[in-house]
This record gives structure tokens, C-alpha cells and sequence, in this order.
């Protein structure tokens, strides 16, 4: 078990080194000069040749490199070449309002997509089991933006009920930050739940299948009884990767529906910087979300160690 | 005998067809239907449309849908009907350069993973699963922020990002070719690794090149347009279903039918090619027949 | 066809009746779609006895077993009559409510691939304890743990205590099919069903998990239906056997009687191939010629006839079923009359009587 853990956390850590070397080199060596970039073709190269070394700039890269890193594993990534002012503080504020929305919407898609998987799994023959199947198919297909438009338009424009947008912390005002929450949180979370659900479907389906689960009918389990003491957690093994997989593509979806909606979120803050063309800004949000989704993956193999005692054995 | 026996004895005892049930059939059936319209939709364009898809009419603002204006006008007297046969090319176009990005890459690095040494195969998934950590938007966004947005940075972007789903699958697909007694025969009788790559892997892994270039496809449609709706994908005027959609959202109180057609156009699109990836694939491998 | 279903196998008078029967299957037919893999399946079994199953892959033996259980796969229906004693409803077509009252209770089942029929995720222990508490045989958890340590003991796992504390991927093949007997025998049933529980298991293996099934139903006077393909097994564990083939019995008595003098001819070929000592004039092993056909495509009357050398007109028509005994008999027009040991040579060319790979013959 502990063999496995330091291997897994060795893996992160690989992961994390080659992602920020990915990004950096993106960022800082194919596109020339970000201090050009980031004043425009017209400033005066004294302006550019200040801020490059002011920023550092014209040091070697590798040098640039290890400052950059250090300013992130110290939560200290320097200021923005723009606004001049400190990202972290940014980031910190701006990732906060998104993990509201990302892990509500994926507790929405989940509460929505285990139930409903299960009983398209179960009733896979009868006509319910496919009406939902089918209903499912459709799910995948609406990207969450038009989701989020098509409730904006049902809940906000037509029935008046929830605000179409904005975004208000929940110490300032608890009651708004819900409404403004419900309708972001759902397209997020209703789109990511038809894609579950058909996961949550086909891993029960193999269950289903399994031997041990005819053990557990022959000791006299009835076959709800059977499924869910001695299938559910059989089955969770795919559904957590499948999870882990899609909490990046829900931390992408955030980006577009914190657009659709006016959300001050890290989706925002990449897309105005891209605008912006500050470059620092927009390496530190992506390394961010790079980050984010390492993090979910390496924690995804360490709920697998706890789900499945078979991978625990040091051996491969 | 016991349950592998048993369910042998039930599928031979089964009539062929029997088992296969119907809404899989029709998954490829109606999944092949809204391709080839959308197709369909994308060759008409060349050839005809009802009005300029680009051309601004003051005069014709909003237009409700007529005999003359099929889904009615924008807030600029464009024709919707029109913009929506010219952005199905848009579409098609970012899906075939993205999936042909993704299965170039993907499938040479799946089959030369699944061949290699085990140690070299696992070195290489690793640094495909890394790519996982960006996901299309995010690489789009990137790319956008440096070269400025286009539609050819938005097919790229995609196609990067779809790489490492081909890859697994095709490296899945070879791991259980090269377990076959013909692959082992040809390595017996000295053939090398190249040619039983090509021979007899690729030949063998192609279903599921084709059932993932479909999938793949329903990807990059989706990815397409929340990149033109952000603004990163194709730049006016060109007509795409994703700006279409940005476009309408201030005006979602007063016509709300302009985000109503592309974005029926964009999920039924992207059901097409989901449905005839589902289908395909159980045409390849009708024991996958009760999945997905 | 005059008599329509098969008299029972063992003694056609007051089977059903009789105080001492623990299983009565009548008439058990299954189908799927239209098709019978099962076919007018009758016998009994008394308390205590222990009744072989044997036949090919594809002759029905699993799917009888499975019916009893009420277990059968999804899109196969059972018909005809499964009685238990001490059970006042049919087995056949009864409800998910009452049968799960029945497993793991009345009837326990070791299937054939232990290394698959065991929760993963679930500790050994707890597993055995579960069918004790779904059957409230044991008061409490702490208790229902307890009676698990001890089946595992009996079971013979050393250090049984550690045994239900582990998972079961920390176990040999042989160690989880003993789980699983344990499993099976924890409410003392008043069947077991085997269906090829040595089967997938080493051959050094194999002798000591028969023994170890033999002793647990002897022990607890269980009955046992023991289903499997290989003869020595039945021999060795079997008072009592049935032979199948094509989805029906074609052959039933005590062992010795019916391994050493079968009247079936499929029986019969069925002896010569399983005996390693005898070879044909080429030097080669005995086999039936031909193969088992699809389910459900066996030729109609007598299901064996388009293997068999003896086959004439008349196995277009169905075989009665003729009793030798209170427990025997077989359905065959043909019937073997002398001991297998001598050559049967009737029709001289084929020579021994006996068949080759390539030659379609009698056995």
C-alpha cells in the first residue's frame, strides 16, 4: 500500500515537472518577446527592454524557468506584466468562485447520473431502461453553454424565477449566492451527467455480469440486494476514473459558462487576459488548471487503492 | 460447464439477429442519417443559398421566420437559414482537420506504443495521459493567446487535444493483436517490426480508428463551437454555429429562436456522429453489444 | 409417440410422494425463444444422496442445475415442476422474494470458477458471514463472524482467524473454491449443487476439494447434485448418476452399475473416451465421433443418433424411457447388451466397435 502511494505521488510529481516545463516552453519560447506582446507593437524598445528586465526576461531561460516555478511552489508568482499588480492574490479569489461551481456541478451530475445509470443498467431490456438511454445520448450532445443558455432563457427571461447572471460571494449575501448559483451549477452539472450516467450504465452492466454477483443471489440475496452490497463498489472503480477524467473537462466547461453567465471566476481571468495579452497571467491560470487536473488524477488512483484491495499488493 | 458454457449455449441457440437489439441497429442508422445531412447541408452551401450568409441588411433586422426568411434574420438582417448552411462547413471542416491532426499522431503512437517494450509502451502512455491535463479549450486558449485566434489554431488545438484518446485505444487494439498466433507466426518466420505494423496491426486496429475518428469528430464539433462562442474560434465573417449561438445571447429576451437554431443544429450534429460511432462500433464488435 | 414424457429415472411409482425426497425435478424443460435446451428433465434425489450430472459441454447439465437454483440467465425460462422438501411452493416460477428465502438455505451452489465467484472488494470473512445473516441463522454480526472463522476451519485453510480477514485475491484457486464451499455449506442446505467445482482447479488440487465437499454434505447429511464432465470424479464422489446429453437424461442408475455395464450407447462411447488404457487399432486414443451440435439442434427422436453407429430407422422416433431398476434405466432402442470391456462387433467392419477422430462410429 505504501509502495503503491510513493509511486503514485512519484508519478504527480513527474507529471507536474513536465507540465510546467510544457507550459513554460510554450509560453516563453515560441512566441518571441512577451514584453513586445504585451505593449503592443508601437512601444518604444527602451519600454520593451525595461520591462524585460524588469521582469527578468533577458535572463537565460532556464533561469526564467526556475524563478517562475519557485514563484508558484511558493504561492508567489510575481505580478502581471499589465496591470503590474500581484497574481496570486488574483488566482487565489477567482479559483475560489470556480470550485464553487465545478464541485457543485459535479455533485449535481453525480446525485443525478449514479441512480439513473444504475436503472438503465438494470432495465437495459425494458422499454424504460432504453427511453432513458436514449434521452442520455441526447444529453451528451448539448455543449453545457447551450445548456446554460437554453435555462437562462426557460428560468431567468421567461419565468422570472433566478437571476440570468452575476456573481455574489456567499459571505456577502448567502440567499443570492445560491440563486446565482442554481443555473450555472446545473448546466454544468446537467451535461456532465448524461455523459456519467452512460458510464455509471455500462460499469454496472458488467457487474451485472459477474460471477460473484450470482454467488451473492445464490446465498439468497435478492438481486437489488446483491447489486448494491457487492456490485456498486465493483463498479465504482471505472466510474472514479471516468470522474477524474471529466473534472478537467468540467474545469474547462467552467470557463464558458463563467462567460455565459458573468462570473468573476478563473475562466474569466484567462479569457481577459488573453485579450489583455498578458502572457504571465494566462501561463500561471493554465499551469493552474494543468495542475488541478493532476492533482484530481493522482487523488483518482489513490481512491482506486482504497476502493480495490487487489491493487494494493506492492507487485506488479 | 458453467456461466461462459451457458451463455455459449444461449447465443448459438439464438438465431442470428435475434440478440442483436434494435436500438443499436438504429443508432448507425439514424447516426448515419444526420451525418449525411449535415453533409449534406455543407455541399449545398457551395452551390446555393437562399440569401448571402454575410451580407448585412439594416432594412431586414430580426426578421421573423418567412417564406423569405426561412429562420427569420440576426440583429444585422443576415439570413439564420443561410448562416446555417455555411457554418455546417465550418463545422465539418474544423472536424476533419482535428481528427485527421489526432488520428496521425495518435494511431502511429498507439501502435508503436502497443509494440515496444513494455517498458517503452508504459513511458509513452504516461506521456500521453499527460496531455489529458489539457484538455482542447484550454490548449485552444493557449495557442489563441499566442498566435492570435483562428480557425486554423482552433483544428489544431482540438486535434492535439484528441491525440491521447486515440492512442489508448489504438494501444489497446495492438496489445490484443500482438497476442495472436499470426502475429507471433510472422515474428517466428523473421518478419520485422515494421511490416507486421503495417500488415497486420494496422489493418486489424482499423474498426477502431473509424469508430474514434466518429466519436472524435462529435468532440471537435463541440469543442468548435464553445470555441467560436468564446470568440477563439472562426473569425467573422465566416459563418459558424458557435458564434451564432454568442451572437444571440443579448438578445435572448427578444428572439430567442436565434440561439434555438444553431443550437439544435450544433447537439443534433454532435448526436449524429455520437450515434454512428455507437453504431459502428457494435457493427465491428457485436460482443460489445450492451454497452454505451 | 405413445408414452409422452419420461418416466422418472429412478422408481417410476410414489416419487413424488415420498418422505424422503429432497429434490423432485418433473418435466423440467428450458427454452429460449422457441428453442429447448432442456428437455422433460425427471428425477429425484433422497436425503442424503449424492447424484452425479454428467455429459458434454452443451448437453444441458448446467442449466438443469441452475434452473433448481432458479438462477438461470437472463432470456431462458424454466418449465415443468422443481420441489424441494420442506419448501410448499415450486420452485419453478416462483418469485425473487420466496427463492432468495431458499438460497443459501435450503439449496447452496459452488459454481465452477472460483477464482471469478468471489467479491473482490469484500474480506473473506464477511463474506460467509453475509449468508448467515441474510438467513438470520446467526443472531448478530459478532456472532455470524465467529461461525465464518469456524467454517474456514473446516474448510481446512490454516490459520483460519487471518483467512477471513483477507481479500480474496490473496487466496490460491483451490484456497476460494473452499471459500466458496464454506460459503455453500454455512447453513447446513439440504441440497448442494456442484456444477464442476474441481474443474478449473489443479489437477493435485482437485482430489483434496472433492474430498473436502464429500465430507462437508456427508457431514451435515446434505444431499448433493454434482454436476461435471469428468467420470472418475462421479465415481469417486457420486453414489448415484445421470447422464446427459442433448438436454435430456439418457441414462441413469447407481455408478457402478451404469460405468461398468452402460446400456445407452451414448454412455457407452462417453466410458471409451474418458478411458486412457484403451486404444484403437491405430494406436489411437477412443473418442465419439463427430461433435456436440448447437443447443437447441439436435436432431429430433433420439437426440444421439446422428453420432451414433448403432443409429437405425426407428431413433427418428422419440426413445421411451425403459427402467432396469428402482433407480435406472435409459432411453435407447439399441441398448448395449454385453459389458463394454468386450468388443462389440455386430457389424464387423468398423472392427473393435470403438471410434476414431476421423471415423464417425458406435461407441
Amino acid at each position: 500500500m505504501i509502495v503503491r502511494l510513493v509511486q503514485r505521488i512519484a508519478i504527480l510529481l513527474a507529471s507536474l515537472v513536465v507540465s510546467s516545463v510544457i507550459v513554460f516552453a510554450f509560453m516563453a519560447v515560441l512566441p518571441g518577446d512577451p514584453a513586445r506582446v504585451a505593449l503592443g507593437v508601437s512601444a518604444s524598445d527602451t519600454a520593451v527592454a525595461q520591462l524585460r528586465e524588469q521582469f527578468g526576461l533577458d535572463r537565460p531561460l532556464v533561469v526564467q524557468y526556475l524563478n517562475w516555478v519557485q514563484g508558484l511552489v511558493t504561492f508567489d508568482p510575481g505580478n502581471s506584466y499589465i496591470s503590474q499588480t500581484p497574481i496570486g492574490p488574483q488566482i487565489a479569489d477567482r479559483l475560489q468562485v470556480t470550485l464553487w461551481l465545478v464541485v457543485t456541478g459535479m455533485v449535481l451530475a453525480c446525485i443525478l447520473a449514479i441512480p439513473m445509470g444504475t436503472l438503465m443498467a438494470v432495465r437495459h431490456r425494458r422499454p424504460s431502461g432504453l427511453i432513458l438511454s436514449a434521452l442520455s445520448q441526447v444529453g451528451v450532445a448539448v455543449p453545457a453553454f447551450l445548456a446554460g443558455i437554453l435555462l437562462i432563457t426557460v428560468f431567468a427571461v421567461g419565468l422570472g424565477w433566478l437571476p440570468a447572471n452575476g456573481w455574489t460571494p456567499p459571505a456577502q449575501d448567502p440567499v443570492l449566492f445560491l440563486k446565482q448559483l442554481v443555473l450555472p451549477a446545473l448546466s454544468l452539472g446537467m451535461v456532465q451527467a448524461a455523459m456519467l450516467t452512460r458510464y455509471v450504465r455500462s460499469a454496472v452492466l458488467d457487474v451485472l455480469r459477474e460471477d460473484y454477483l450470482r454467488t451473492a443471489r445464490a446465498k439468497g440475496l435478492r438481486p437489488t440486494q446483491a447489486l448494491l452490497r457487492h456490485g456498486l463498489r465493483n463498479a465504482a472503480v471505472p466510474v472514479v476514473t471516468v470522474l477524474g477524467l471529466h473534472l478537467a473537462t468540467l474545469l474547462v466547461g467552467a470557463v464558458v459558462i463563467e462567460r455565459v453567465f458573468v462570473i468573476p471566476g478563473l475562466g474569466s481571468l484567462l479569457l481577459d487576459s488573453v485579450s489583455n495579452r498578458d502572457l504571465i497571467m494566462v501561463q500561471d491560470v493554465v499551469m493552474i488548471i494543468a495542475m488541478a487536473v493532476l492533482l484530481v488524477n493522482f487523488l483518482v488512483d489513490v481512491i482506486y487503492l482504497v476502493i480495490d484491495p487487489r491493487l494494493r499488493v506492492g507487485a506488479s | 460447464m458453467s456461466a461462459l458454457d451457458t451463455e455459449a449455449a444461449v447465443a448459438s441457440a439464438v438465431p442470428d439477429g435475434r440478440r442483436r437489439r434494435r436500438p443499436m441497429a438504429g443508432s448507425l442508422l439514424v447516426g448515419g442519417l444526420i451525418v449525411s445531412v449535415v453533409l449534406g447541408m455543407a455541399l449545398l452551401s457551395f452551390v446555393w443559398t437562399p440569401h448571402d450568409p454575410t451580407l448585412v441588411n439594416p432594412s431586414a433586422r430580426l426578421e421573423k421566420p418567412s417564406l423569405e426568411y426561412w429562420f427569420g434574420t440576426d440583429k444585422f438582417g443576415r439570413d439564420v437559414f443561410s448562416q446555417l448552411l455555411m457554418g455546417s462547413r465550418t463545422t465539418l471542416f474544423v472536424g476533419f482537420v482535428a481528427v485527421g491532426v489526432a488520428a496521425l499522431v495518435g494511431v502511429p503512437l498507439g501502435i508503436v506504443a502497443g509494440m515496444a517494450p513494455r517498458w517503452f509502451g508504459e513511458l509513452l502512455m504516461r506521456g500521453n495521459d499527460l496531455l489529458l491535463a489539457f484538455p482542447a479549450l484550454l490548449l485552444a486558449i493557449m495557442f489563441a493567446a499566442v498566435y492570435g485566434a483562428g480557425t486554423l489554431v482552433a483544428m489544431v488545438a482540438i486535434g492535439i487535444a484528441s491525440i491521447p484518446n486515440f492512442a489508448r485505444l489504438i494501444r489497446g487494439g495492438t496489445l490484443q493483436v500482438m497476442k495472436t498466433e499470426y502475429v507471433i507466426a510472422a515474428r517466428a518466420a523473421g518478419r520485422g517490426p515494421f511490416a507486421i505494423g503495417l500488415r497486420h496491426v494496422l489493418p486489424n486496429v482499423s474498426s477502431l480508428v473509424i469508430v474514434q475518428a466518429s466519436v472524435g469528430f462529435a468532440i471537435a464539433v463541440l469543442a468548435e463551437a464553445a470555441l467560436s462562442f468564446l470568440g477563439f474560434g472562426t473569425p467573422p465573417p465566416t459563418p459558424s454555429w458557435g458564434r451564432m449561438l454568442q451572437e444571440s445571447q443579448e438578445m435572448l429576451s427578444s428572439a430567442p429562436r436565434l440561439a434555438v437554431f444553431p443550437g439544435i443544429a450544433i447537439a443534433v450534429a454532435v448526436l449524429g456522429f455520437n450515434l454512428l460511432g455507437d453504431g459502428l462500433r457494435d457493427r465491428f464488435d457485436p460482443k460489445l453489444e450492451d454497452r454505451r | 409417440m405413445t408414452a409422452a414424457p419420461d418416466t422418472a429415472p429412478d422408481s417410476g411409482a410414489g416419487s413424488s410422494g415420498s418422505p424422503d425426497d429432497v429434490l423432485a425435478v418433473r418435466n423440467l424443460d428450458v427454452a429460449v425463444g422457441g428453442r429447448k435446451l432442456v428437455e422433460d428433465v425427471d428425477f429425484t434425489i433422497r436425503a442424503g444422496e449424492r447424484v452425479g450430472l454428467i455429459g458434454e459441454s452443451g448437453s444441458g447439465k448446467s442449466l438443469t442445475a441452475l434452473s433448481v437454483m432458479g438462477l438461470l440467465p437472463e432470456g431462458l425460462r424454466a418449465t415443468g415442476s422443481v420441489r424441494l422438501a420442506g419448501v410448499d411452493h415450486d420452485l419453478v416460477g416462483a418469485d425473487e422474494a420466496r427463492m432468495s428465502r431458499v438460497r443459501g438455505k435450503e439449496i447452496a451452489m459452488v459454481f465452477q470458477e472460483p477464482m471469478t465467484a468471489l467479491n473482490p472488494t469484500m474480506r473473506v470473512g464477511r463474506q460467509i458471514a453475509e449468508v448467515l445473516l441474510v438467513h438470520r441463522t446467526r443472531p448478530d454480526r459478532a456472532s455470524a463472524r465467529a461461525a465464518a472463522v469456524e467454517l474456514l476451519a473446516q474448510v481446512g485453510l490454516p490459520d483460519p482467524a487471518a483467512a477471513a480477514h483477507a481479500y480474496p485475491h490473496q487466496f490460491s484457486g483451490g484456497q476460494r473454491q473452499r471459500v466458496v464451499l464454506a460459503i455453500a455449506l454455512a447453513n447446513d442446505p439440504a441440497l448442494l449443487v456442484c456444477d464442476e467445482p474441481t474443474t478449473a482447479l489443479d489437477v493435485t488440487v482437485q482430489a483434496r476439494v472433492l474430498d473436502l465437499i464429500v465430507r462437508g454434505v456427508q457431514d451435515r447429511r446434505s444431499a448433493m447434485l454434482f454436476i461435471t464432465h469428468d467420470l472418475a470424479v462421479v465415481a469417486t464422489a457420486c453414489e448415484r448418476v445421470m447422464v446427459m446429453y442433448g438436454g435430456r437424461v439418457v441414462e441413469s442408475g447407481p455408478v457402478r452399475e451404469v460405468f461398468t455395464r452402460p446400456r445407452h450407447r451414448y454412455t457407452q462411447g462417453l466410458i471409451g473416451a474418458s478411458d486412457l488404457t484403451v486404444v484403437d487399432e491405430r494406436g489411437r486414443l477412443v473418442t465419439i465421433g463427430g461433435s456436440v451440435p448447437p443447443a437447441g439442434q439436435f436432431p429430433a427422436g433420439c437426440v444421439f443418433r446422428n453420432r451414433c453407429a448403432s443409429a437405425t430407422e426407428v431413433c427418428a422416433t422419440r426413445p421411451e424411457w425403459v427402467p432396469t431398476g428402482p433407480d435406472s434405466g435409459y432411453a435407447c432402442f439399441h441398448p448395449v447388451s454385453e459389458p463394454v470391456s468386450e468388443p462389440v462387433s455386430e457389424s464387423g467392419a468398423r472392427g473393435t466397435g470403438m471410434t476414431t477422430n476421423k471415423e464417425a462410429g458406435r461407441g
